[in-house]
């Protein structure tokens, strides 16, 4: 028994059925058995079902040739791919649409934010009704509309609207713009793009180092932007600058050549941006609005002019609180992702359900498509929490 | 531990609620009777074979198979239930018990009847794959069909047959896959594809009834070539093969009606008629019935409220319909088809 | 960014023209330097020009007659075909003739949730409320009800257990024999029930011809997802917030991870999961209904989200609240009901309605398993080859409707927010 510390009163004795301690795990015990219960109950009758119906298990369908094309795909695919890589190209489809939907409703959201606090009333108005025509409606309701009226408004290829001395064309099945043909120079570009952004973060932090000892400023930003595009240009003068472009141009029923933004993933984007922008907008209102008005008067007392106290004295408290909402906002951008379905882009779930059905393996498609969210969603968090980190480490 | 009580009652109430709707199948024939109702899964809508018209009655030729095996076990054609299942939902409705039987359009391959866990019963409609083209783009085959952009549902063989034809032919394509058939149909004749792909039936469905207004039938063509072979019939599960038998004869009924020249409009001068077949086929000469366990007069039942296969087929997909569909493959053995009946006897 | 500064006054004058009435006030919020000037002007003649070709085209140009959709081409908008569809966007595909039984329902649906919304009705009014009100809705949709002995048998259980655990320090002797007496019955019923000695009797009402679910669709199949969705999530997220705010570690992990879990994954793979693997997760020849499954992984979603504002609420309350309930000798069912939670939810209210907005809105993901929500019947009515190409139309429709009720919800959350502060703010 343990032995009791001097001076300590005399442990009460009480009946195993009243202490607290006992019960709390007897409780838990019992929570626990019944779940592993139900838990038990649904797995046998799921091994059951699969026995009887001969459902085949396992994730060996994966290595399997998936015998289905995909209409948009970030790396090449062909019918005699495997299922993992139909798969992965709806995760690569599904993280596309996600980064650059939560990059633009950022950018959407803080400008509709801003205007929402603007002295000009027409201003004020407009972005208040955006909001609330925008956050007031599902989001799939505007992917259908987008996505109807991109289809039923934009011409046939033949009749495609072209721009820009004929090299980019707009019609229903998409926006075909030139892109620089494949040339082994650009993955050494792609490297010195990363070289530079590495340099740029180096730069950044000595120049702060610096300023910081002597009080000399050093115009970072714009030397990191030089270096960061600096260095692939270097790289591609480098590499003999080659410069053929690929041209779309009509042939046979499509346009060939180029690199096109389709229809399905335009809808997508757009809906995803201008739904998310609206709840952006709000979290960053409120943001800007949760500053004491003396943080400003603070600033432009110690001579800042207005940038640099948005950028040194505002926005660093501002985003202290926009934060934690806005990470919500990025997963909920990631997960609505999923309604592609609905309108035909090839994104993770697209790409699962038709392994399903081809497959018959609903299980273990449905475990990989909550594992990949899963993850996608947990390093979103942990990303914004070290950045919420980051930015609460100002307080002083 | 009142705690664990309460969540034990509120979990017992979701069972007993839950419940309501619970239906556990035994044998499965004594279960349809003792319901009193067939349980029929069909398509969530394609004209000619399975569509709630607008006083949400369902009609078409696979509607009218579960009409049929319905008159057969309760002599009334109309104590079916559908239940519109899409393509993904059909398979596990049927293995786990939500519905008797499909009828909905089910390609008949190797795997299904096997490993699935289904029986197949008969072929209701031949079937093949085609493509079909609006007639402004001036292709006349299939082989001229490189590059184009394809409109195609997921979840069945068409997707994989699709991508098998131009791999063979060396011939590229881009897909455009929509879950639901409104949408992929709605963005095809929208221009947002060049040709839209599925069983041939199906195109002349969509080509008769969904063709929006300003364009007209006479828009759209439907390829020759057809790449692949859909046998498509009603499915039932494994477990009670009386109850297969039935579906299986139900069909075979229908056929072999058609052969004799059984009408619903003759079949009650037939009773009268000599001919010893035709006296087997209607339960004047008792004792099929008894066989398949059903009433000595399921044929007639079924000729009466139902039809033959060739009324069906008329009323529903071929010339008294909108599809106006060639009997083709589907002609009765003895005029150049498929439709083969074993005998009644 | 103002141009005028303050001057010393010296004589009262009225001030100019410019700075008084509608000239002023356009000059203070309009044109009160020269980029808003321009930024005024930019938005007048952009938002001018939108506004007038949409005026145009939805209320001169259109079309209210046309009988075919080829009478409404190459005009404006055809709201013609609003008008031939309308019973089928709001009822979809529920008998024709026996239509006005969703309407009443609909009609007692959102009574039922302007009622909740008055917070007079806010203690066991809101019982009788839903009760009767789920009674009339379930009765309309499906013209027959059969309630079966067990559901008795459970409530009175329910209530017994409920009484005896909450009402222990306050009852007398007689109430408290009545809750052990409901709650006896109730589990002697359910207990001779399952085992099969009590036959299974249920009261049946049918005063209608019967509609299964499969035939539901439009304004009541929406609503009846996201107020029951919320209705049924709300204890269970309770009971989740309650879990992972415990000092029980096995019940705090079980609560995270399912949270967690279901935060983390879109609600479309939970409805695809409930539609296409819960059949393989019961026994064989058990089904479910496929309404009941959308409902299902509704509410298992809803809960995940509800269990995290409620854990906000928690949070915000002061830790003497917790003392001072164990200092009164409450036990913890009894402090956490009566004490903790009455006041954690209070705060959450305004959060708590806009997660309900939130799943009336992702109700809509329902469509994509074949249920006839909002709008998909919307959708259909786009089908019908005859009024075939006027997407925007029935799109910008039902999005009226979705915008008028989520615009009202919303409306009313900001008023409670002011309201339920008055009395705390400090």
């Amino acid at each position: 028994m343990a032995v009791e510390a001097l001076g300590s009163a005399p442990r009460v004795k009480v009946a195993p059925w009243n202490d607290p301690v006992i019960r709390g795990w007897v409780f838990q015990i019992v929570v626990v058995g019944l779940v592993a219960a139900l838990a038990w109950y649904l797995i046998g009758n799921t091994l059951d079902n699969l026995n009887r119906q001969k459902i085949a298990s396992g994730f060996d369908y994966l290595g399997r040739e998936a015998g289905f094309e995909i209409g948009d795909t970030m790396i090449s695919y062909s019918p005699a791919s495997t299922y993992a890589r139909a798969i992965w190209v709806g995760i690569l489809n599904t993280l596309r649409v996600a980064v650059l939907g939560i990059i633009l409703s950022t950018i959407l959201g803080t400008l509709v934010g801003v205007g929402r606090l603007s002295p000009n009333w027409l201003l004020s108005k407009i972005c208040e009704w955006y909001v609330e025509a925008f956050r007031n409606v599902p989001l799939l309701l505007w992917l259908f509309l987008f996505y109807k009226l991109i289809s039923e408004a934009f011409p046939g290829p033949r009749q495609a609207i072209s721009a820009f001395w004929n090299s980019v064309f707009l019609s229903n099945r998409g926006l075909y713009f030139p892109v620089p043909v494949t040339d082994p120079i650009h993955k050494w570009m792609a490297v010195g793009l990363l070289a530079g952004i590495a340099g740029a973060i180096a730069l950044h932090r000595w120049a702060k180092k610096r300023q910081d000892a002597t009080g000399q400023p050093f115009p970072s930003i714009s030397a990191g932007i030089a270096v960061v595009l600096g260095l692939p240009a270097l790289v591609w003068l480098a590499g003999g600058a080659p410069t053929a472009m690929s041209w779309p141009a009509l042939k046979g029923f499509n346009f060939e050549g180029g690199a096109v933004i389709q229809p399905e993933f335009t809808a997508l984007l757009v809906g995803l941006v201008l739904y998310t922008s609206a709840f952006v907008a709000e979290i960053v209102r409120s943001g800007i609005l949760a500053l004491h008005k003396g943080q400003s008067e603070a600033a432009a007392a110690l001579g800042l002019s207005r940038g640099l106290a948005m950028r040194l004295v505002l926005l660093p408290q501002a985003l202290r609180v926009i934060v934690p909402p806005m990470t919500s906002q990025y997963l909920n951008i990631t997960k609505n992702s999923s309604l592609a379905i609905a309108i035909g882009y090839p994104d993770l779930v697209a790409s699962i359900n038709v392994t399903i059905n081809q497959t018959g393996q609903a299980i273990e498609n449905i475990l990989l498509i909550m594992a990949a969210y899963l993850s996608v969603s947990l390093s979103i968090s942990a990303f914004m929490n070290w950045y919420n980190r980051r930015i609460a480490l100002t307080e002083r | 531990m009142r705690k664990v009580m309460m969540v034990a009652t509120a979990g017992i109430a979701a069972v007993v609620l839950g419940t309501a709707g619970t239906a556990y199948a035994g044998k499965e024939l004594d279960a349809i009777k003792a319901r009193g109702q067939l349980l029929c899964g069909v398509g969530t809508g394609t004209a000619g074979f399975h569509l709630a018209n607008t006083q949400g009655k369902w009609v078409g030729l696979n509607v009218d198979v579960c009409r049929a095996v319905s008159a057969a076990i309760f002599g009334d054609a109309d104590k079916v239930k559908y239940v519109p299942l899409t393509s993904q939902q059909r398979f596990t409705a049927l293995q786990s018990g939500e519905v008797d039987m499909l009828s909905n359009n089910t390609t008949w391959t190797l795997t299904r009847d096997t490993a699935l866990g289904f029986d197949f019963t008969g072929v209701t409609y031949y079937d093949g794959q085609g493509f079909m083209v609006p007639k402004k783009l001036g292709v006349k085959n299939a082989k001229e069909l490189n590059g184009a952009t394809v409109c195609v549902a997921p979840g069945t063989t068409t997707e994989l047959n699709l991508a098998d034809y131009f791999r063979a032919n060396k011939m590229t394509f881009k897909p455009v896959v929509i879950e639901k058939v409104d949408e992929i149909r709605s963005a095809f004749f929208s221009g947002r594809c060049d040709v839209y792909t599925t069983d041939a039936s199906s195109l002349a469905a969509t080509r008769a009834a969904n063709v929006p207004a300003p364009l007209t039938i006479e828009d759209f063509v439907i390829l020759p070539e057809i790449i692949s072979k859909e046998p498509l019939g009603p499915v039932v599960r494994h477990g009670d093969s009386q109850f297969a038998d039935i579906v299986r004869w139900a069909l075979f009924a229908m056929v072999e009606a058609e052969e004799y020249g059984i009408t619903s409009k003759n079949v009650d001068e037939m009773l009268k008629s000599d001919n010893p077949t035709i006296k087997r086929i209607l339960g004047t000469t008792p004792g099929m019935g008894k066989a398949l366990g059903v009433a000595d007069n399921w044929v007639y039942q079924i000729i009466k409220q139902v039809g033959n296969y060739g009324e069906s087929f008329d009323r529903n997909v071929g010339p008294g319909s909108p599809l106006k569909i060639e009997r083709g493959q589907n002609a009765l053995w003895t005029k150049g088809g498929l439709q083969y009946a074993p005998p009644i006897r | 960014m103002t141009d005028s500064l303050p001057t010393g006054e010296r004589r009262q004058l009225a001030p100019p023209l410019v700075e008084r009435g509608a000239l002023g006030w356009m000059r203070r919020n309009l044109f009160s330097s020269w980029v808003n000037g321009i930024i005024t002007v930019v938005l007048v003649v952009f938002v001018g020009s939108i506004l007038s070709s949409f005026l145009e085209w939805a209320v001169f140009t259109a079309n209210i007659t046309a009988e075919t959709g080829s009478e409404c081409h190459g005009q404006g908008a055809c709201w013609a075909l609003i008008i031939e569809k309308y019973r089928l966007i709001f009822f979809g595909t529920f008998p024709y003739e026996q239509q006005w039984r969703p309407l009443v329902a609909s009609i007692t649906l959102l009574a039922m949730l302007v009622l909740t919304s008055d917070r007079r009705m806010w203690n066991w009014r809101l019982l009788v409320i839903w009760t009767v009100g789920s009674f009339i809705t379930f009765l309309m949709m499906f013209g027959q009800i059969h309630l079966p002995i067990s559901l008795f048998l459970a409530i009175a259980l329910l209530v017994g257990g409920i009484g005896m655990s909450l009402r222990k320090a306050i009852a007398d002797t007689g109430e408290m024999n009545a809750y052990r007496f409901l709650a006896a019955i109730g589990l002697i019923g359910l207990a001779l029930r399952i085992a099969g000695v009590l036959p299974a009797w249920s009261l049946d009402i049918e005063p209608l011809s019967y509609v299964e679910t499969g035939l539901w669709g439009g304004i009541p199949v929406t609503l009846i997802l996201a107020s029951y969705g919320l209705v049924f999530a709300f204890p269970y997220g309770i009971l989740l917030a309650l879990g992972r705010r415990s000092d029980l570690p096995l019940i705090r992990a079980l609560c995270v991870g399912f949270i967690e879990l279901i935060r983390g994954v879109p609600l479309i793979s939970l409805l695809i999961m409930a539609s296409v693997m819960l059949p393989l997760f019961l026994p064989s020849g058990v089904t479910f209904d496929k309404f009941l499954r959308a409902q299902v992984a509704i509410i298992l979603f809803a809960g995940a989200y509800i269990a995290e504002v409620i854990r906000g609420g928690l949070q915000s309350l002061p830790k003497g609240q917790y003392e001072a309930a164990e200092a009164l000798g409450f036990n913890y069912v009894q402090k956490t009901a009566l004490i903790i939670l009455p006041q954690a939810l209070r705060v959450v209210i305004p959060p708590l309605i806009n997660t309900f907005l939130g799943f009336f809105k992702d109700t809509s993901l329902v469509l994509i398993i074949g249920i006839f929500d909002f709008l998909n019947t919307a959708n259909q009515a786009l089908v019908d080859p005859n009024w075939a190409g006027f997407p925007a139309e029935i799109y910008m429709f039902a999005a009226l409707i979705y915008f008028i009720f989520c615009y009202s919800v919303s409306r009313y959350s900001k008023h409670l927010e002011v309201e339920l502060n008055r009395g705390t703010r400090r």
